[in-house]
C-alpha cells in the first residue's frame, strides 16, 4: 500500500432515530436529499473535490441500502487502484466481536485499516450534514498550526448555541475549552463534527480510551476533553458557508426547502464543486399543458400534470391533473393521483396517494407540523391524513403487497 | 442473445442534417433532452442481453469517442467483449476515406471473425426506438433464415421515396427489395437492422469486396436476394427516423406526448447515456413550463412552451421559448424570445433578442453562437 497523506473516516453507523420514519428502513446517510442525492453524497463529493481518495465508511445500522448505494464508489470517482472507498462494518475477532460502542470505538476497531495507508492525518466525517467544504484547506491549516487535532467550527446564533458542542478559543484559534450543549454558552463557535487528527496521536488516545471502562467512546464526549486536559495542541478551523445538520425531521425538511428560492446559500449548480451521486437512467421530466410549477426542484423521469409549489420532487414522481403539491418533499417513484393535496408533507418512495387524498397537518397557532408517510404505502381514495404514518408489512393494510 | 455481437454501422447519412452534423457524426447528434442518437441502439442491444458491440466509425468521430469513452454507462466496460470502436483503416493510397460500409466491414473483419459470438446484429444509429431484439432473434432461428431484416410498416400518407422497401411473402420471406417505385405497393420500410450468422457475413463481405462492390444494401443484400433466405421481421412500436432537420425537429416534438415519452423511455428497457452529475431542474418563482421536457441541470426563470431543454440550460427572467429545441448549456437571456428554433450546444441568445423559424423549417443556430 502506498502511503497516504490523509485518510477520511466517515461515521455512517448511527440510527438517526430523530428522523423517525425516514430512517426506519435505512441508515441516516442513505436518506434521500435534494431531489436526487442521498445525505452521504455531500461528504463523499467533498472528499473527491478536496483530493482525498481514500475513505472508510463505518456502517452498522441497517446498512443494506447504504452498502448497495456506495458500491465500489464509482459515483464519486472513488473506485481507485490504490485507495478508494471501503465499507467497514463491525467484525468478529479472536476474542469475539463487538458492535461499535461509540464514534471513537468505531475508529479504534478499524485502526488496522488506517495503518495500511500509514497516513499522517485522519479526517473524521459524519454522514448527517449538508454542506460543501474544501477539506484540503482545513488540512493545510492543521499542518500549518502543527496541531494534534483540528476541529471545524461554524458560527451559530448565540441563542441556538446551547444545541451544539461549543468551542472557546484564544485569539490564535487554540481551543481552550469545549462544552457539549452548554446551558450558558461562552461563544458561538459550534463544532461541525469534522475533525482532523494527527494519526499517531489519535491512535494513542483511542487505545487508552478503549481501556477506560467509564468512557462512552465518543469523540466529543471523551477523546476531545481528554486531549484538552492533556494540554494538547487543539485548533479550531472556522468554516463560512452553508452547513446544516439534518438530524431531525424539521431540520431535514428545512434543509430541502433551503435549496429553493432565488439565491439559495447552497449552490448545487456549481460545476467547479459538483455534488456527485448515482445517476439513474431516466429521461428528462415531462410537464403537461395543465402543469404549473413554481419555486421547486424537479428530477428526471417525473411526469407532472398538476401543480407543484415550493417542493422537491425526486425521480419518477407522477403528479396527476388537479393535484396540488405544496411545501412538500416527494421521494422517487411516488404516485400522486388526481386532485390529491399535500402540504408540508414528506411522501416516501413509491407510495401511492389515490385520488382526492389530502395529506396535511392541521395548522395550530399558525404552526403546521410535517407529515411523513412511509415508503411503499397505498393510501385509499379521499383519505385525510393529518399525522405521520408508517407501515410494517405484511399485516398492515396500507402497505403494498408483494406481487 | 449472448451469442449475438452488435455492429453499429455509422456509414449512413452523415451530412443530412447540415449544421447539426457538421462537427459530429449523426450518431453523436443530441436527441430527446439528454441523449445522443447512438444511445438508443446501444441501449437496445444491451437491454436485449448483448455484451459485445463494435462500432464502425467514420470521419469526425471525436465527439462520439468523448461520449462513449469506456462504455461504462451502457454496462459495456467489460474484461472480455464490451464496447469496441472499429476505426476506418487509414489507407495511405487513398485520400477519399472509406467509400462504403462494405469497405469498413472489410477493414475490420479481423475483429468480427475473432469474436466469440456466432451471430451478428448490424444496425445504424439513425433510428430512435426502444426495441428488444430477443423476439426477432428467435424468429431468425425458427425460420432458419440467412438474413433477417427488421422493418416497419408505414401509413399510406407517409413519404417513403428515400427508403428501402421490402416485398414480403406471407411467411415473411423477402421476395424483392429496393427503393420505392411503381413496381410495388409495399409500405414495409427496412430499418437497416440485420441479423446474420457471422460466417455468412464474413463470406459475403469478402465476396463483395472482391467484386468491387461497396454498398451493403445494393451489393450485398439486393444482389443475393434469390440466393439467400432473407426474411422480414415486423417492428410495430415507435420508431423515429432521423434523416433531415425537419424529421429531427418533428420526432423530438413527438416526445411531448406523454404516451410517446413513456413508450420510448420506459417500455421495453431504459435508455442509458453518459452521466453528467447535474443537479435536478430548478424552477424559480416566475417560471412557467407547459408541455415541455426539461433535463437536469436547467434553471428556469422564464416561460417555456412546447419545447425540449437539454441538460444545463439557463432560461432567464422574461425569456420566452416556444416550439424549440435547446441543447446542452445554452443560455437564453432576459426577455429574449425564440420560436421554432433549434439551438445547438453552448448557444447564447442575448437579452431581448427575437428569433423565429417556421414549423416546417426550424431555424438552426450553430454550436457556440452568440446571438
Amino acid at each position: 500500500m502506498h502511503k497516504k497523506a490523509c485518510v477520511a473516516m466517515l461515521l455512517a453507523g448511527g440510527q438517526g432515530s430523530r428522523l423517525g420514519i425516514l430512517t426506519q428502513k435505512l441508515a441516516k446517510p442513505a436518506v434521500p436529499f435534494g431531489g436526487k442525492y442521498r445525505i452521504i453524497d455531500f461528504p463523499l463529493s467533498n472528499c473527491n473535490n478536496s483530493g482525498i481518495d481514500t475513505v472508510g465508511v463505518l456502517t452498522q445500522y441497517k446498512p443494506l441500502a447504504l452498502n448497495s448505494y456506495i458500491g465500489i464508489g464509482s459515483a464519486w470517482d472513488l473506485d481507485r487502484m490504490n485507495g478508494g472507498v471501503f465499507v467497514l462494518p463491525p467484525y468478529v475477532k479472536e476474542q469475539g466481536g463487538e458492535w461499535y460502542k461509540g464514534t471513537a470505538d468505531a475508529i479504534c476497531q478499524n485502526s488496522n485499516f488506517i495503518d495500511r495507508f500509514n497516513p499522517e492525518t485522519v479526517l473524521i466525517l459524519s454522514g448527517d450534514h449538508i454542506y460543501k467544504m474544501d477539506y484540503s484547506l482545513m488540512l493545510e491549516f492543521h499542518q500549518k498550526q502543527q496541531a494534534d487535532a483540528t476541529i471545524a467550527v461554524i458560527e451559530v446564533p448565540l441563542d441556538e448555541a446551547s444545541r451544539f458542542g461549543i468551542m472557546n478559543t484564544d485569539n490564535e484559534q487554540r481551543i481552550i475549552d469545549f462544552e457539549e450543549k452548554p446551558a450558558e454558552p461562552k461563544s458561538n463557535l459550534a463544532s461541525m463534527g469534522i475533525y482532523i487528527f494527527s494519526w499517531p496521536v489519535l491512535k494513542k488516545y483511542l487505545f487508552e480510551d478503549e481501556l477506560n471502562q467509564d468512557s462512552t467512546h465518543d469523540f466529543g464526549h471523551d477523546i476531545i476533553p481528554k486531549m484538552l486536559a492533556d494540554k494538547r495542541n487543539l485548533r479550531a478551523y472556522s468554516f463560512r458557508g452553508y452547513w446544516k445538520d439534518v438530524g431531525t425531521v424539521e431540520s431535514y425538511w428545512q434543509a430541502n426547502m433551503d435549496l429553493l428560492g432565488e439565491k439559495p446559500e447552497l449552490n448545487l449548480y456549481d460545476s467547479k464543486w459538483r455534488i456527485y451521486s448515482s445517476n439513474p437512467p431516466r429521461p428528462p421530466h415531462y410537464t403537461s399543458t395543465t402543469a404549473k410549477i413554481t419555486n421547486s426542484i424537479i428530477a428526471e423521469g417525473c411526469l407532472i400534470l398538476g401543480e407543484v409549489e415550493n417542493s422537491v420532487l425526486f425521480p419518477d414522481v407522477y403528479v396527476g391533473p388537479g393535484a396540488k403539491v405544496k411545501n412538500s418533499i416527494i421521494m422517487s417513484g411516488a404516485h400522486i393521483e388526481d386532485h390529491v393535496v399535500t402540504d408540508k408533507a414528506i411522501i416516501g418512495r413509491k407510495t401511492v396517494l389515490k385520488q382526492g387524498t389530502v395529506v396535511a397537518a392541521k395548522k395550530l397557532d399558525g404552526q403546521q407540523k410535517i407529515v411523513v408517510l412511509d415508503i411503499d404505502m397505498i393510501i385509499p381514495p379521499h383519505t385525510t391524513i393529518e399525522a405521520s404514518l408508517s407501515c410494517s408489512p405484511p399485516e398492515d393494510a396500507l402497505c403494498k403487497r408483494e406481487e | 442473445m449472448q451469442n449475438v455481437m452488435g455492429i453499429i454501422n455509422l456509414n449512413l447519412g452523415q451530412d443530412l442534417l447540415k449544421e447539426l452534423t457538421m462537427g459530429r457524426p449523426l450518431a453523436a447528434l443530441p436527441f430527446g433532452g439528454r441523449y445522443r442518437l447512438i444511445d438508443f441502439i446501444l441501449s437496445n442491444m444491451v437491454n436485449s442481453g448483448m455484451q459485445n458491440v463494435g462500432i464502425l466509425v467514420q470521419d469526425k468521430y471525436r465527439a462520439l469517442m468523448d461520449h462513449l469513452r469506456s462504455g461504462k454507462e451502457w454496462d459495456l466496460a467489460r474484461k472480455r467483449d464490451g464496447l469496441f470502436i472499429l476505426p476506418p483503416n487509414p489507407n495511405p493510397y487513398s485520400s477519399g476515406g472509406c467509400r462504403g460500409s462494405v469497405e469498413n466491414f472489410y477493414n475490420n473483419l479481423d475483429y468480427i471473425e475473432s469474436s466469440r459470438q456466432e451471430y451478428m446484429l448490424i444496425a445504424g444509429s439513425h433510428i430512435v426506438c426502444n426495441l428488444n431484439y430477443r423476439k426477432a432473434f428467435k424468429f431468425h432461428k425458427d425460420m432458419n433464415a440467412d438474413i433477417t431484416i427488421l422493418y416497419k410498416e408505414y401509413d399510406a400518407e407517409d413519404e417513403l421515396s428515400q427508403y428501402t422497401i421490402l416485398d414480403c411473402q406471407p411467411d415473411g420471406r423477402i421476395s424483392d427489395m429496393g427503393s420505392q417505385s411503381s413496381r410495388t405497393s409495399s409500405r414495409k420500410v427496412s430499418m437497416e437492422m440485420y441479423l446474420i450468422e457471422k460466417g455468412l457475413l464474413v463470406e459475403l463481405i469478402k465476396d463483395c469486396q472482391a467484386r468491387g462492390g461497396w454498398d451493403f444494401v445494393k451489393d450485398v443484400l439486393i444482389k443475393n436476394i434469390d440466393k439467400l433466405k432473407m426474411f422480414g421481421y415486423p417492428y410495430k412500436g415507435y420508431a423515429a427516423r432521423i434523416d433531415s432537420i425537419k424529421n429531427y425537429y418533428r420526432h423530438n416534438m413527438d416526445l411531448l406526448r406523454p404516451e410517446k415519452w413513456e413508450e420510448l423511455f420506459f417500455k421495453s428497457g431504459l435508455v442509458y447515456t453518459k452521466v453528467k452529475d447535474e443537479a435536478p431542474v430548478k424552477y424559480k418563482e416566475n417560471a412557467r413550463a407547459f408541455n415541455t421536457m426539461i433535463a437536469n441541470g436547467c434553471i428556469i426563470e422564464g416561460r417555456v412552451e412546447n419545447s425540449i431543454l437539454f441538460r444545463g440550460v439557463k432560461v432567464h427572467k422574461g425569456a420566452y421559448i416556444k416550439d424549440s429545441i435547446i441543447m446542452q448549456k445554452c443560455e437564453i437571456a432576459e426577455n429574449a424570445i425564440i420560436e421554432n428554433v433549434i439551438c445547438d450546444k453552448n448557444v447564447c441568445i442575448t437579452q431581448g433578442k427575437w428569433l423565429k423559424g417556421e414549423k416546417n423549417y426550424p431555424l438552426v443556430v450553430a454550436k457556440g453562437t452568440i446571438v
